[in-house]
């Protein structure tokens, strides 16, 4: 049993260790050492507090850990890179339900109910809102989770009036809320269910209606709300170690989804409010040809090529290409040429996710760069090779501005002096816009899966 | 296909139309290459060397004409020489239709389709066919060379035992091909380098090669569709013409490149600015064949004024190496053509239509213009956004900072009006803790922005305390089967986020 300024002491030493766990991460050289910090923070933790003061029920606690160690370890150990985004969503339901069951659970506590005045007002609302944010997290991740999966159609589920439904939902949680603050005890028991159940429904609303390219968006809000949830829990049980980590997570969040709406050119609101994708299309008729090449063509080209820059985006996670990839540019490099990656910012369906699939595939990371990083390099570049990608390489959304991307910072391959497109067909991308970078005169189309034609590509370098 | 390439008959030019590395591409490109003895002596090339690559070698003008389809030459062909061409030979040269309609006229006559090379139209797609780039760039680089050869001093600055050197002061006058390649040469070589031009989009270029972008107060661009520049109002000249009167007091180098397409090169260095240059000063003109930027200039020729300037008209062509370029650029637009097997005149194709200034016995000149400049989309119809210089903004921005600080100054102090004493200490730990991950987190390199997410989703797990606090002995208690469920779902979120996390770094290598 330790006292309470020690415990106090341990969570303000964990905080630090989370703080120092999220800095480690700006650097890879440093990354792994913060996971470390991070775990001896959350050790220390739960430690303290299960030796805390008002800790009953060990074994149940003990049953509890274990059985979802096992469960967690099992899972971490058999995620595919590819399908990060889900687990990423999933574990942001996780922690949307955690906050709603310790909300009820905080609201039946005997501890507080002898509260009176502002300190129980306060308490209330605490829950309220705490309640409030777990529920919308928890649903709204699992409806990620599920359009992630390919369970729910990406597509955006938008319905007239739509807006003015959110309102009034959101208007009656409200009021709900002051009816709640009011009862007396435990009274107000049916005034959380109702409102617990508006903020589930919110939550899948508000997913349902956004569009399968805007996902790196509703994954990075979801993360922040997770954040705030827990930041919520801390309030209504009074403790600092939890608003503290509930507030860096909420920031992180907020910071990412800040990176990923500049990277498309979009205002939050309008991504959280949906409808990407339905807008009307750009009415640019696009002159010139689309042209093909073969395997054997490009195979030569890439022999010739002194500076090669390969630019991934989803379909080569679908394809599970990077494998193949990291052989070709591994035959391309021991032939002395330069070969680096160029990563739009979101690329991919998660921030960073392409990062990840290619250190999976053994890609040194120091020939992965940032789009703002490889564009002033591309006008020298003789070969960009576009593997499954195709809005973050629109010059529409640079110089047409009829189009619904325009603006959007994009990476711009066709300055090269020659540019592959490796596609499976003519078809538009999430954003629905037609691309007149395939019908540029310095760019070729390879059709096919993204795996199998790297595959053959492989065959083709080595004849 | 028979390609050939003659002599060159002007004297002075030096430059010959295929060098035996381009002959080797020629014949890849399926053409059978001819050549008159001699023809590459000037440039460097010996009949030795092309006939190692694989060429013709022919005695006569007369007998390499009677034999060809294909005529690669540099400067226009003369009236006798076409008399010698075939009927519907094709002819790639240097034409300047618009000064020399005659020309024209005559080549018409004879049904030969000629390509005027200085015609090709400058789009992206054309620029590796764009001799006027490739012969500028050489010009830009010889101009600096020239200059410092007549320039009786260091260019760079030095500090040395016996004293120190200031470095040279260079203006660059037009910003084109060549402008841009004479500020990187007069820069390499380590002089402070000044440039002007009228069009205001090139200042990024000029910057980038590490000059000085000067410019007048007057807010006029000189871009037109062209891509030229185009002649500007008086009020912009007279700004104009007093600083380059500064400029020429101060520098010891002017560089001018300012020419108009079909006409005059512009009077731009008039005779009081070299009145104010210093003795030893020297101006390279390279619109000297069209008349000259500076009033002294005369083509072809070295002029010293009586105040001891050195005013340069004429330019080493480094003829091997323009002669190579010059080359390629055919080579490419025969390329472009569909070489030797599909060779065909495409008068729908932009750049041939516009290049073939002589086509089936007509004369194609002027052909109707073609608009190039890429960047901006017009906004002639739409109203003018209103431009908010850099200064008000900030003023906007730091007004909006204040009164986002008073409503949040008022909130607080609201809040600590009601709430209790508690409650303001957690919130102060929470304010800061968002500060805190603000800052933390915009350092996350982009590419660990996944492992971010799946650690924060792991210390989001933090939430189990919640449950634990909550967890008690008796199991029949709701508060204690939601705290367990709860503690159940955050150790998943703990232990998973932290293994995957772990999982992904390690994949991570240099």
């Amino acid at each position: 049993m330790i006292s309470a300024q020690v415990q106090t002491a341990a969570y303000l030493f964990a905080s630090i260790l989370f703080i120092l766990s999220l800095g480690g991460l700006s650097s890879q050289e440093s990354a792994k050492r913060g996971v470390i910090y991070g775990i001896i923070g959350m050790a220390i933790a739960i430690l303290s507090t299960v030796f805390g003061e008002n800790v009953e029920g060990y074994v149940y606690i003990l049953i509890a850990f274990l059985v979802a160690s096992v469960i967690g370890i099992i899972v971490a150990r058999k995620v595919e890179m590819t399908s990060m985004p889900e687990l990423v969503a999933i574990l942001h339901s996780f922690v949307g339900l955690a906050a709603v069951l310790v909300g009820y659970g905080s609201y039946l506590d005997e501890h507080t109910i002898h509260l009176t005045g502002a300190d129980r007002t306060i308490h209330l609302v605490e829950i309220f809102i705490g309640v409030f944010i777990g529920a919308i997290t928890f649903t709204g991740s699992i409806v990620a989770w599920g359009k992630l999966q390919g369970t729910i159609r990406s597509k955006p589920l938008l319905y007239p009036g739509r807006h003015v439904v959110n309102i009034i939902l959101v208007l009656t949680a409200i009021a709900l809320g002051v009816m709640f603050g009011r009862a007396d005890g435990t009274e107000a028991m049916m005034e959380l269910y109702i409102m617990t159940a508006i903020a589930l429904f919110i939550g899948v609303m508000l997913v349902m209606a956004i569009g399968g390219a805007d996902m790196p968006v509703v994954v990075s809000m979801l993360n922040s709300y997770s954040g705030w949830a827990a930041a919520a829990a801390g309030f209504m049980l009074g403790n600092d170690l939890l608003i503290v980590t509930g507030a860096l997570v909420g920031s992180s969040g907020a910071i990412l989804s800040i990176i990923m709406c500049e990277a498309m050119n979009r205002s939050f609101l309008s991504v959280i409010f949906g409808g990407f994708g339905e807008v009307a299309q750009g009415n640019t008729v696009i002159e010139g040809e689309v042209t093909a090449a073969t395997h054997e063509e490009v195979a030569e080209m890439l022999q010739e090529a002194e500076s090669v820059v390969i630019v991934p985006g989803y379909g080569m996670a679908v394809a599970k290409a990077q494998y193949p990839i990291f052989d070709l540019v591994e035959k391309l490099r021991s032939k002395g040429k330069s070969v680096r990656f160029a990563i739009h910012p979101v690329a991919g369906r998660l921030p960073g996710h392409m990062n990840v699939l290619l250190a999976e595939a053994n890609v040194p990371y120091d020939i992965v760069l940032e789009m703002d990083e490889i564009n002033p390099d591309l006008p020298e570049t003789d070969l960009v090779m576009v593997i499954g990608a195709n809005d973050i390489v629109n010059p529409g959304a640079q110089d047409d501005a009829s189009s619904p991307i325009y603006g959007m910072p994009v990476i711009e391959v066709w300055k090269a002096k020659k540019v592959i497109v490796m596609k499976r067909s003519m078809a538009a991308g999430y954003a629905g816009v037609e691309n007149p970078l395939f019908y540029k005169e310095n760019t070729d189309m390879l059709y096919g899966d993204a795996k199998a034609t790297v595959d053959q590509l492989n065959a083709n370098l080595l004849k | 296909m028979k390609v050939g390439i003659p002599k060159e008959l002007l004297a002075t030019e030096l430059r010959v139309a295929a060098t035996p590395k381009t002959v080797a591409r020629l014949q890849k490109q399926g053409f059978e290459v001819y050549l008159e003895k001699g023809a590459g002596i000037k440039s460097g090339y010996s009949d030795e060397a092309f006939e190692h690559a694989g060429v013709h070698m022919v005695g006569s003008a007369k007998e390499l004409y009677a034999s060809i389809d294909l005529v690669l030459k540099v400067q226009a062909p003369t009236p006798d020489e076409i008399d010698l061409m075939k009927e519907n030979t094709v002819c790639l040269s240097y034409l300047w239709p618009a000064q020399n309609p005659d020309l024209l006229e005559k080549l018409a006559a004879k049904r030969i389709n000629a390509i005027a090379m200085d015609a090709i139209p400058r789009i992206s797609r054309a620029q590796k066919m764009d001799v006027l780039s490739s012969m500028a760039n050489i010009a830009g680089y010889r101009a600096v060379i020239e200059a410092a050869n007549h320039f009786g001093r260091f260019l760079n600055g030095q500090i040395t035992a016996a004293g120190k050197v200031d470095p040279a002061k260079v203006l660059v006058v037009g910003a084109g091909v060549a402008g841009l390649a004479a500020i990187g040469t007069a820069k390499s070589l380590g002089a402070i380098v000044r440039a002007f031009d009228t069009r205001k989009e090139v200042a990024e270029q000029i910057q980038s090669m590490g000059a000085q972008f000067l410019t007048v107060e007057i807010d006029e661009d000189g871009s037109t569709e062209s891509g030229y520049s185009k002649v500007m109002s008086q009020a912009f000249i007279d700004a104009e013409m007093e600083l380059f009167l500064e400029q020429a007091k101060e520098v010891d180098i002017i560089i001018t490149t300012a020419q108009i397409p079909g006409k005059q090169a512009p009077k731009l260095i008039l005779d009081y600015h070299v009145a104010a240059m210093k003795p030893g000063s020297v101006i390279v003109d390279l619109a000297a064949s069209t008349g000259g930027n500076c009033v002294y200039t005369k083509n072809e020729e070295v002029v010293t004024t009586d105040n001891g300037v050195i005013i340069l008209g004429k330019l080493d062509q480094l003829p091997t190496q323009a002669s190579q370029l010059y080359g390629n650029n055919l080579c490419h637009l025969l390329d472009d053509m569909g070489k030797a097997e599909n060779f065909h005149i495409d008068m729908n194709d932009d750049v041939v239509r516009r290049a073939m200034v002589t086509y089936d016995g007509k004369v194609n000149w002027p052909p109707e213009p073609l608009s190039v400049t890429v960047a901006k989309p017009k906004t002639d119809t739409a109203p003018a956004k209103p431009i908010i210089s850099d200064a008000e903004k900030a003023k906007k921005k730091a007004t909006g900072t204040l009164v986002w600080l008073g409503v949040i100054g008022v909130f607080l102090f609201l809040l600590g009006k009601v709430a209790p004493a508690d409650f303001m200490g957690h919130f102060t730990v929470f304010v800061l803790a968002v500060f805190v991950g603000w800052q933390v987190i915009w350092n996350v390199t982009h590419a660990l922005h996944t492992p971010l997410m799946a650690v924060t989703n792991a210390i989001s797990g933090i939430i189990i305390i919640g449950g634990l606090l909550q967890v008690a002995n008796d199991l029949s208690s709701p508060m204690t089967i939601l705290a367990l469920i709860a503690v159940f779902v955050a150790s998943i979120n703990i232990v998973g986020g932290f293994f995957v996390t772990h999982r992904m770094l390690k994949m991570f290598r240099k």
